[in-house]
């Protein structure tokens, strides 16, 4: 059959709406439909604003929260410590000053940004959102062309709501077959990145289907495509279907009443034509998929939580030998060496990647009547003050106090350590945030990214295990 | 203008997937300036638990003092979006990198406060890094022509995307050009309002 040049990838669709003009013959300037913004990657931006003597074209598409910095222990800017508490004043008075709703420590429903959106309804199909976030990819979930910006980019997208953009090349990750009990949104995307490697996506949007991606949860696609940017892609897609129009039906900023079927009949049109080209394709069959975790310091550095650790020589090329070298001295691991035979010191549940309600009860469902190994120091960051109230009205706060994890006040937390969260040099960290750099979580930390119930599973046994391997019944 | 965007001393930083984190770590992160972060480049690498420069980094070896020019390998600035990370390397005065290839959005940042990155193949970064391996080099960089100078008549070209280029050579400003379709943006405005009265 000849190629019908009309068929168009999500991608392409979504980018062809929102061209307001041509700035040269290669770039376009696209429209923004949602700015999100926080206080760390915007001051700078507020006051290139002024010098330049510009306003807030949109403040009405603009939203802020407080969240990368935020104290988890306590729900108060003064908790943050001096410096972060002048970064949060100033996101309140730049808010205030260009009349940009904010969500800020007194707000009941303030969270990670990539948490808020979508549960305030802000995160649409066919929508460009940007932030100043590399996280900013979670909300293609919705099938919204979602990517993080730099700071010059937060100041030009507040000044015109608008940025200059060039077509992406397009990647389909296709996942068929049914995952096995046990394994998760979050080992697939490892699996992929193991797969495709940290810079795989450069250059590419990467749309996700197949049936295993129909059949996913919000929750599970926005794990899905948060961690796209591990791979290097500009932005991850799933194309919307009933399932998201579910999700977004009734919250706070979803269209109203009025709109909405018109809105829904939209939102239809929002897939990849059957007969779409595609400049690269990958398959995976969803059965192969397994528990996965990081041995080293990126995250294409993966493997199943049964295999063993690498050994340097296993690598054909210099630079990732090379690589593998540095990363087990960094984590202190030997080639051949089991993950499961690894004691773990610090389990972190939380970051806009796995701070979900049904990360939360995936974890509390291990958790449940055991407790947490002698010397595990354990939290549970909820990603937001929604997801907080509701882990506390399900019950599962209670399982996680009852074991003897901390649980605390919405923020980014120990992802990133730009608070007090941080783990201890030499310590090893079972996490279930989206990198495991050198010193992400503090410097000299050891982090491992896992699923939430992996990471429960390493707070109870104090190391890690293998969760495929238990049998189910000994959860009663 | 000069067609030499930029001269002077090699440092060869040679790893792979040098991320963000890496190149600013977080603790820098909570200031509201623009200025004041080159001395926290490379930070956990560049200076020992107690503060000290650590002698076996590269950046720290008395043979690359002043150096204003980066090669780096595959994939720089991965991860985090932070534009801390080239204000940093801009303010400690490199106004060059050399890869094999950048992640999507710190390219974007660099160019957006007046760096050159150059991407070249696997092969030629070799050749840099073995050029390097013999002792300090000097080289300039001619954007007009789009070449790395050597000396000696000896050069290696570059690709380049040809807005990029326009941008570093003309120093246009990035907002400004943008605004210069204020009424093709307020079109848009008013036919997205019409369409799709959901988006607000």
């Amino acid at each position: 059959m000849a190629h019908n040049d009309t068929a168009k990838t999500l991608y392409q669709k979504i980018y062809a709406s929102h061209v307001v003009g041509k700035l040269n013959p290669s770039t376009d300037l696209l429209y923004v439909d949602r700015h999100l913004i926080h206080e760390v990657t915007s001051p700078q931006a507020f006051s290139g604003l002024k010098l330049a003597n510009r306003s807030v074209r949109r403040p009405d598409l603009t939203f802020a929260t407080m969240d990368h910095n935020v104290s988890t222990q306590r729900r108060s800017i003064d908790a943050a410590g001096d410096t972060s508490r002048k970064q949060l004043e100033a996101l309140a008075a730049n808010c205030a000053e260009n009349r940009i709703p904010l969500l800020d420590l007194t707000h009941p429903d303030q969270g990670i940004v990539h948490v808020i959106g979508p549960e305030q309804g802000l995160t649409q199909p066919g929508m460009i959102i940007v932030c100043g976030d590399s996280h900013t990819s979670t909300h293609g979930a919705f099938g919204a062309l979602a990517f993080g910006i730099g700071t010059s980019e937060v100041e030009h997208v507040l000044a015109t709501q608008t940025l200059p953009q060039q077509q992406a090349k397009t990647l389909k990750v296709e996942i068929n077959g049914e995952l096995s009990s046990y394994v998760t949104p979050k080992d697939v995307i490892m699996a992929v990145i193991g797969k495709l490697g940290t810079a795989g996506g450069n250059g590419y949007v990467a749309e996700f289907c197949g049936s295993a991606i129909r059949a996913m949860s919000m929750e599970g696609r926005m794990t899905l495509c948060n961690m796209s940017i591990e791979m290097g892609a500009k932005a991850g897609l799933i194309a919307p279907d009933q399932i998201t129009f579910d999700y977004i039906k009734g919250k706070a900023h979803a269209p109203a009443a009025e709109h909405w079927q018109a809105a829904v009949a939209y939102w239809q049109s929002l897939y990849s034509d059957a007969d779409a080209v595609f400049d690269q394709v990958v398959e995976i069959d969803a059965a192969t998929i397994t528990p996965q975790i990081t041995w080293g310091t990126n995250p294409e550095q993966v493997i199943a939580v049964d295999q063993s650790v690498p050994a340097p020589d296993s690598f054909t090329d210099a630079s990732k030998r090379d690589a593998a070298e540095r990363a087990l001295a960094y984590m202190g691991l030997q080639p051949g060496q089991k993950l499961t035979d690894c004691k773990v010191d610090v389990v972190f549940i939380g970051s806009c990647t796995n701070s979900r309600i049904e990360d939360l009860r995936a974890a509390a469902s291990v958790v449940q009547g055991k407790k947490v190994a002698a010397g595990v120091r354990a939290l549970v960051v909820p990603g937001s003050g929604v997801v907080k109230r509701q882990a506390e009205a399900e019950g599962l706060a209670s399982i996680f106090k009852d074991a003897g994890f901390e649980w605390r006040e919405p923020g980014c937390s120990m992802c990133l350590g730009m608070n007090d969260d941080r783990v201890e040099a030499g310590q090893r960290c079972a996490s279930t945030s989206n990198r495991n750099f050198e010193g992400r979580q503090g410097r000299g930390a050891r982090t491992h990214l896992v699923s939430p119930a992996m990471a429960a599973a390493a707070a109870i046994a104090g190391k890690f295990v293998n969760i495929a391997a238990k049998p189910q019944g000994e959860q009663a | 203008m000069s067609k030499i965007f930029a001269q002077g001393l090699v440092c060869p930083l040679d790893k792979n997937n040098v991320d963000t984190d890496q190149i600013i770590p977080k603790q820098f992160l909570t200031s509201v300036s623009r200025d004041g972060f080159a001395q926290a480049m490379f930070y956990d690498w560049r200076y020992l638990a107690d503060g000290k420069p650590n002698p076996d980094f590269v950046i720290n070896k008395p043979e690359y003092q002043g150096a204003s020019i980066l090669l780096t390998r595959a994939n720089f600035g991965c991860g985090s979006s932070r534009e801390h990370a080239p204000w940093a390397i801009k303010q400690y005065g490199f106004s060059v990198i050399i890869a094999e290839s950048f992640a999507d959005i710190f390219f974007n940042n660099s160019v957006n406060n007046g760096m050159l990155l150059i991407s070249l193949s696997k092969t030629n970064i070799e050749l840099l890094f073995n050029r390097c391996a013999q002792g300090p080099q000097q080289w300039q960089i001619d954007l007009q022509s789009q070449e790395i100078l050597f000396g000696n008549n000896a050069a290696m070209g570059f690709n380049i995307d040809a807005d990029i280029k326009q941008r570093l050579l003309s120093g246009l400003d990035f907002i400004g050009s943008s605004e210069q379709l204020n009424p093709q943006i307020a079109d848009y405005e008013q036919s997205r309002k019409a369409s799709q009265p959901w988006l607000g």
